[in-house]
C-alpha cells in the first residue's frame, strides 16, 4: 500500500504509568505532503504519544523513525536538529523575551551552533530575516518588538508556528494549535495550515473536529492507548465503532 | 583489637547517621509538604542546643534541658514559620534561599549577643555516663548507644505518624496535590505551622543530644546542616525512608572512611603521607558518594523520577 | 540611553571617584576598602552570569573563590620559598606574576567549575542548591585538612605578587588593576547578555523545553555558562588573596557562597552591574554598621529579609525601575 518512504513512522510504540497503559503498540506513519490528524477522547494518550514521538518521554517499547532513521534513543535537542518541529499544547515561549526574539531563538537553533559567544543575536542578519520572514507569513509581524507575556492566546499559538518554521523541519508535530482561537481564528489558522503541507507533512492533535473534517488527509483515533482506526476523513466518519467510542460522544 | 575498633566506629557511624535523620527528616518533610528550602534548619538544630545547655545549666537537669530543647526549638520554628516563612512559599526558590540565609544571618548572631562567643557546655547525665559491655567484648559509651535507641525509636514514631494518622494523611496529601488538602477542608496554614514546629523540634532535639558529645556554640548547626542536605540529595527529597537510609549512609561513609581510608593507602604509601592524603579523602567521601548516587541516579535513591 | 544604562555609567564612575578621593584626601583605608568592594563585585559578577542569566541557583560559588584564592597562595608561597611546585614530570616552579597567577586560577576554577557542574546539572532546582552547597563544602574540608598550604590556619604571603609595570603595593595602583579586571568582567558578561549564546540560555531559563524544541541541549548551555562564571568568581578569589596577602580555607566556606549570593540579590539578580551596587553596598554596611555594633549581622539580616519579601528587582531595580524587553 505505501507509495513513498513515510517521513515520520512510529512502530508497536508501549509505554505504561503503573496500572495504566498509555500507549498501547500504537504504530502510525506520516507521509510526505499530508496533515495526519490524531484524535481522540480526553486521557486517550494523545499527548503521551505526542511525547514520545518528540523525545521527551522514552516509550517502554517500540521504535520512532525520522525519514527512515531510528530516533528511538535520542533526546529532543537531536531529533529536533535531524528536522522534527513541534508546537507546544500549553505555549512554551520564552516570555520575558520579544515575539522577535523567540523566532531568532528558532533560526538560531537551526543553524546548529548556539554556542556563539560573541557579537549581538538581534544584530545577525542572517538569523533576523530567517525570523522576520517567519513571523511575517503566521501574521506576526506588526507584534515583533512586543513582550511575548502580552500576546493574546491566539498569538501565543501563533508564534510557536513561526518558531517551528525557522526551523526548517522536515515534519510538524502541533499539539492542539487550534486551542483557544476562536472562530475567526481557526479558520484563518486553518487557511495557513492548509498551504503549510507542501512545505513538509504535519501530524496533529485537535479536539476541533470542523478543522480536522477540513485539513486531514488521513485521521488516527486513540482510544485508552489504542489506536482504533486510522483512514481518511469518509472512512473515520463512517466507521461505526469510531462513532460509538468517539464521536458519539462528542458534539 | 582491629575488629573492636571496627565495630566500635560502626556503631560511631550508626550515631552519627541517626542524629542526622533528625535534621534531614524536618527538612524533607518540609520540602516534601511545603515545596521549601531552608537554609535556617540548622539554625534550629543550635536554638535546641543552646535552649538545653542553658537550662542544664540552670537545674542540672537533663530531661528538663531536652524538652527545653523541643519547647524551644518548635517555638522558634513556629514563630519564624508564622513571621517569615509562609510567605515564602509562593515564590521561586532563590527569595526562599535568599530569606532563610537571613534568617541565619540574625539567629546566629543573636544567639552570640546573648550567650557570647565562648562554646557552652552540656554534660551528659550521671545515669547515662560510663560504657556498657555488648556482645562480643565491645565496649561502647551508654549516652551514645542511648542516642541510637532515642533516634531509632523516633524514626518509627514518625513512620508511624505519617503512615498512620490524620495528621500524616494530611502530610501525605500535601506531598502529592497541595490543591488537594485545601479542598479537603484542612486550614492549610495551621498544618504547615505545624509540619514546620515538629520539624524544627527534631532538629533541636538533635542539637541538644548532640550538644552533650560536642560543645554548644554558634554555628554549630550549618555544617550538619549541610550533610543533611548530602543526606537528602542521596535519600530523594520528600523521602521519609530516604532520608533515613541516606543518612545512615553518609553517617558510615563519614566515620569508616576516616578509619579505613589511611589504612587502605598505608598498604601503598608511606605511613605519614598514608595518613595525611588518608584524611584528606576521608574528608572528601561522604561527597564523592554523593556524586555517584547523582551519576546513578539523579533524584536520589527514593526519590520520584523526574 | 536607557536609565539601567545611565545607573551603571553613575556606579561606575562612583567607584572610580571614591579611591581618586581618597588619594588625594591621603586616606589609603578608604582605597582598599573599594578595592575590596571592587573584588567582591568581580566575584558577584561572576555568579550574575549563572544565576540572572541560566537561572541557576548555585550555592558553591565559594568554591571558585577559594580554588582562585588557592592558586595565589600555592604559587606565591613557592616563589617566597624558592621552592619548585613540583619536579616530576616537569619542573614547576612558584611565580609572584599576578598575570600567570590569574591565568591558574581561572584554569583550576574552570575545571572544578567543569566537573562539579556536569554532576549538578544533572538535577535542577532545590536539588542544584543542596548540591552546589555540599560541593563548595567537600573544598572546604579538602583544605582544612591538606596541610601541605597551611591546613585550617592558611597561608600567608608577606608580599603582594607584582603586575607588569605597576607598584602593586601602592593601594591606588593596585585599585587601578581590580577595577581594570572588574570592567573586562563586566564587558564580557555584557557581550555574552547579547550573544546568541547568552539568548539561548535566557530563554533555556525561562523555558528549557521550547530550546530543546529548536533542537538545543539546556543542559550543555548551563554547563557553558557555570564554567565561564566559575572561572570569573575564581579570578576575583586570586584577587582578594592578593589584597588580603593571606589565603584561608575560609574562603571556600558557605557563608562566602551566600555572601556573593547577597552581593548579586542586593543589587538586583539579571542586572549587570547589580554585583557592584551589591558589593559596594555591602561593604559600606558593613564600614558602617560594623563600627556601631559588633553584632552588625543581625542588621544586614533583617535588611536582607526586608529586601526578600518587599523589594524584588534590588537596589538597581530600585532606582532604575522594572526591565522591560528589548531586541
Amino acid at each position: 500500500m505505501r507509495m513513498t518512504e513515510p517521513v515520520l513512522s512510529i512502530q508497536g510504540i508501549c509505554k505504561r504509568f503503573g496500572a495504566l497503559q498509555v500507549s498501547d503498540s500504537v504504530t502510525l506513519d506520516v507521509q510526505p505532503g499530508e496533515i495526519h490528524a490524531l484524535i481522540g477522547p480526553n486521557g486517550a494518550g494523545k499527548s503521551t504519544l505526542i511525547q514520545q514521538i518528540a523525545g521527551g518521554l522514552q516509550p517502554d517499547a517500540g521504535r520512532v523513525f525520522l525519514c527512515g532513521r531510528d530516533v528511538t534513543r535520542l533526546n529532543t535537542a537531536a531529533r529536533s536538529r535531524l528536522g522534527l518541529a513541534r508546537t507546544f499544547q500549553v505555549s512554551a515561549l520564552a516570555m520575558e523575551d520579544t515575539v522577535l526574539q523567540n523566532a531568532v531563538l528558532g533560526a538560531l537553533g537551526a543553524t546548529g551552533h548556539p554556542f556563539q559567544m560573541f557579537g549581538s543575536a538581534m544584530g545577525r542578519s542572517a538569523l533576523r530575516s530567517k525570523a522576520e520572514e517567519a513571523l511575517r507569513r503566521v501574521g506576526l509581524s506588526d507584534h515583533a518588538h512586543t513582550q511575548t507575556a502580552e500576546l493574546s492566546h491566539g498569538q501565543r499559538r501563533q508564534l510557536e508556528i513561526a518558531v517551528a518554521l525557522t526551523l526548517d523541519p522536515k515534519v510538524f508535530i502541533m499539539d492542539e494549535p487550534m486551542a483557544g482561537l476562536g472562530t475567526q481564528g481557526s479558520q484563518t489558522m486553518t487557511a495557513f495550515l492548509n498551504t503549510l503541507r507542501s512545505e513538509a507533512p504535519i501530524l496533529m492533535v485537535e479536539h476541533d473536529m470542523e478543522a480536522v473534517f477540513a485539513l486531514a488527509d488521513r485521521i488516527s483515533v486513540l482510544v485508552y492507548g489504542q489506536l482504533l482506526a486510522t483512514g481518511t476523513v469518509a472512512q473515520i466518519r463512517n466507521n461505526p465503532s469510531v462513532q460509538q467510542a468517539y464521536l458519539g460522544t462528542d458534539t | 583489637m582491629s575488629s573492636i575498633l571496627l565495630a566500635e566506629q560502626l556503631l560511631n557511624g550508626l550515631q552519627f547517621g541517626i542524629m542526622l535523620f533528625l535534621m534531614a527528616a524536618g527538612l524533607t518533610l518540609v520540602f516534601g509538604v511545603m515545596g521549601l528550602i531552608n537554609l535556617a534548619h540548622g539554625s534550629l538544630y543550635m536554638v535546641g542546643a543552646f535552649a538545653a545547655a542553658a537550662v542544664a545549666g540552670a537545674t542540672g537537669s537533663f530531661t528538663l534541658a531536652l524538652i527545653a530543647a523541643l519547647g524551644a526549638s518548635a517555638l522558634a520554628g513556629a514563630l519564624v514559620e508564622i513571621v517569615v516563612i509562609r510567605r515564602l512559599y509562593r515564590t521561586e526558590h532563590l527569595d526562599q534561599v535568599l530569606a532563610t540565609f537571613a534568617l541565619i544571618l540574625i539567629f546566629s548572631e543573636g544567639t552570640r549577643w546573648v550567650f557570647g562567643s565562648f562554646p557552652l557546655y552540656l554534660n551528659i547525665p550521671d545515669t547515662l555516663s560510663g560504657s556498657v559491655t555488648l556482645p562480643g567484648g565491645i565496649r561502647y559509651s551508654l549516652y551514645r548507644l542511648t542516642l541510637i535507641g532515642i533516634g531509632l525509636l523516633i524514626a518509627f514514631g514518625l513512620y508511624a505518624l505519617i503512615a498512620h494518622t490524620r495528621l500524616g494523611m494530611q502530610v501525605r496529601a500535601g506531598q502529592s496535590d497541595r490543591e488537594m488538602i485545601a479542598a479537603l477542608g484542612v486550614d492549610i496554614s495551621r498544618l504547615y505551622t505545624l509540619v514546620f514546629a515538629l520539624g524544627a523540634a527534631l532538629a533541636g532535639l538533635a542539637g541538644a543530644l548532640v550538644g552533650a558529645i560536642q560543645s554548644v556554640q554558634v554555628g554549630m548547626g550549618e555544617p550538619v546542616l549541610i550533610l543533611a542536605f548530602v543526606v537528602i540529595v542521596i535519600g530523594g527529597i520528600g523521602s521519609i525512608k530516604g532520608a533515613f537510609v541516606g543518612a545512615l549512609l553518609v553517617g558510615l561513609t563519614d566515620t569508616l572512611g576516616s578509619l579505613l581510608l589511611p589504612l587502605g593507602l598505608a598498604w601503598f604509601m608511606e605511613p605519614s603521607a598514608a595518613a595525611s592524603s588518608g584524611a584528606v579523602l576521608a574528608s572528601m567521601s561522604i561527597y564523592i558518594l554523593m556524586a555517584a548516587v547523582l551519576m546513578i541516579r539523579p533524584s536520589g535513591l527514593f526519590g520520584v523520577r523526574q | 540611553m536607557s536609565r539601567e544604562s545611565i545607573v551603571n555609567v553613575v556606579l561606575m564612575l562612583g567607584m572610580l571617584a571614591v579611591p581618586l578621593w581618597a588619594y588625594s584626601a591621603d586616606e589609603p583605608f578608604i582605597i582598599t576598602l573599594t578595592t575590596r568592594a571592587a573584588i567582591l563585585a568581580i566575584a558577584g559578577v561572576g555568579l550574575n552570569m549563572a544565576l540572572g542569566q541560566g537561572g541557576l541557583v548555585s550555592l558553591g560559588h565559594a568554591m571558585f573563590f577559594g580554588l582562585g584564592g588557592y592558586s595565589m597562595g600555592i604559587l606565591a608561597s613557592h616563589a617566597q620559598t624558592y621552592t619548585p611546585l613540583m619536579t616530576w614530570p616537569v619542573v614547576i616552579e612558584g611565580t609572584s606574576s599576578m598575570p600567570v597567577i590569574w591565568l591558574l586560577a581561572l584554569l583550576m576554577s574552570g575545571i572544578a567549575a567543569l566537573i562539579t557542574g556536569a554532576l549538578s546539572l544533572r538535577t535542577s532546582g532545590v536539588y542544584f542548591i543542596m548540591i552546589t552547597l555540599a560541593f563548595g563544602q567537600m573544598f572546604y574540608y579538602f583544605a582544612v585538612s591538606w596541610p601541605a598550604y597551611g591546613g585550617d590556619d592558611g597561608l600567608s604571603i608577606y608580599v603582594r605578587n607584582q603586575f607588569p609595570g605597576l607598584n602593586t603595593l601602592d593601594p591606588i595602583q593596585f585599585f587601578a588593576i581590580v577595577y581594570g579586571v572588574l570592567l573586562l568582567a563586566l564587558t564580557l558578561a555584557g557581550i555574552i547578555a547579547r550573544s546568541p549564546f547568552g539568548l539561548a540560555l535566557n530563554a533555556a531559563r525561562q523555558s528549557p523545553a521550547r530550546v530543546e524544541a529548536v533542537g538545543i541541549s539546556p543542559y550543555r548551555l548551563r554547563l557553558a555558562v557555570y564554567v565561564l562564571s566559575g572561572m570569573v568568581t575564581g579570578l576575583a578569589g586570586a584577587l582578594f588573596a592578593d589584597l588580603n596577602r593571606f589565603v584561608s580555607p575560609s574562603m571556600f566556606s558557605w557563608q562566602t557562597s551566600g555572601e556573593i549570593m547577597v552581593f548579586v540579590i542586593l543589587g538586583g539578580v539579571a542586572r549587570l552591574c547589580g554585583p557592584v551596587a551589591g558589593a559596594a553596598v555591602f561593604i559600606a554596611l558593613e564600614h558602617f554598621l560594623g563600627g556601631l555594633s559588633e553584632y552588625w549581622h543581625v542588621y544586614l539580616g533583617a535588611l536582607l529579609l526586608v529586601i526578600v519579601l518587599f523589594a524584588r528587582g534590588g537596589l538597581v531595580g530600585l532606582v532604575a525601575g522594572q526591565r522591560h524587553a528589548h531586541d
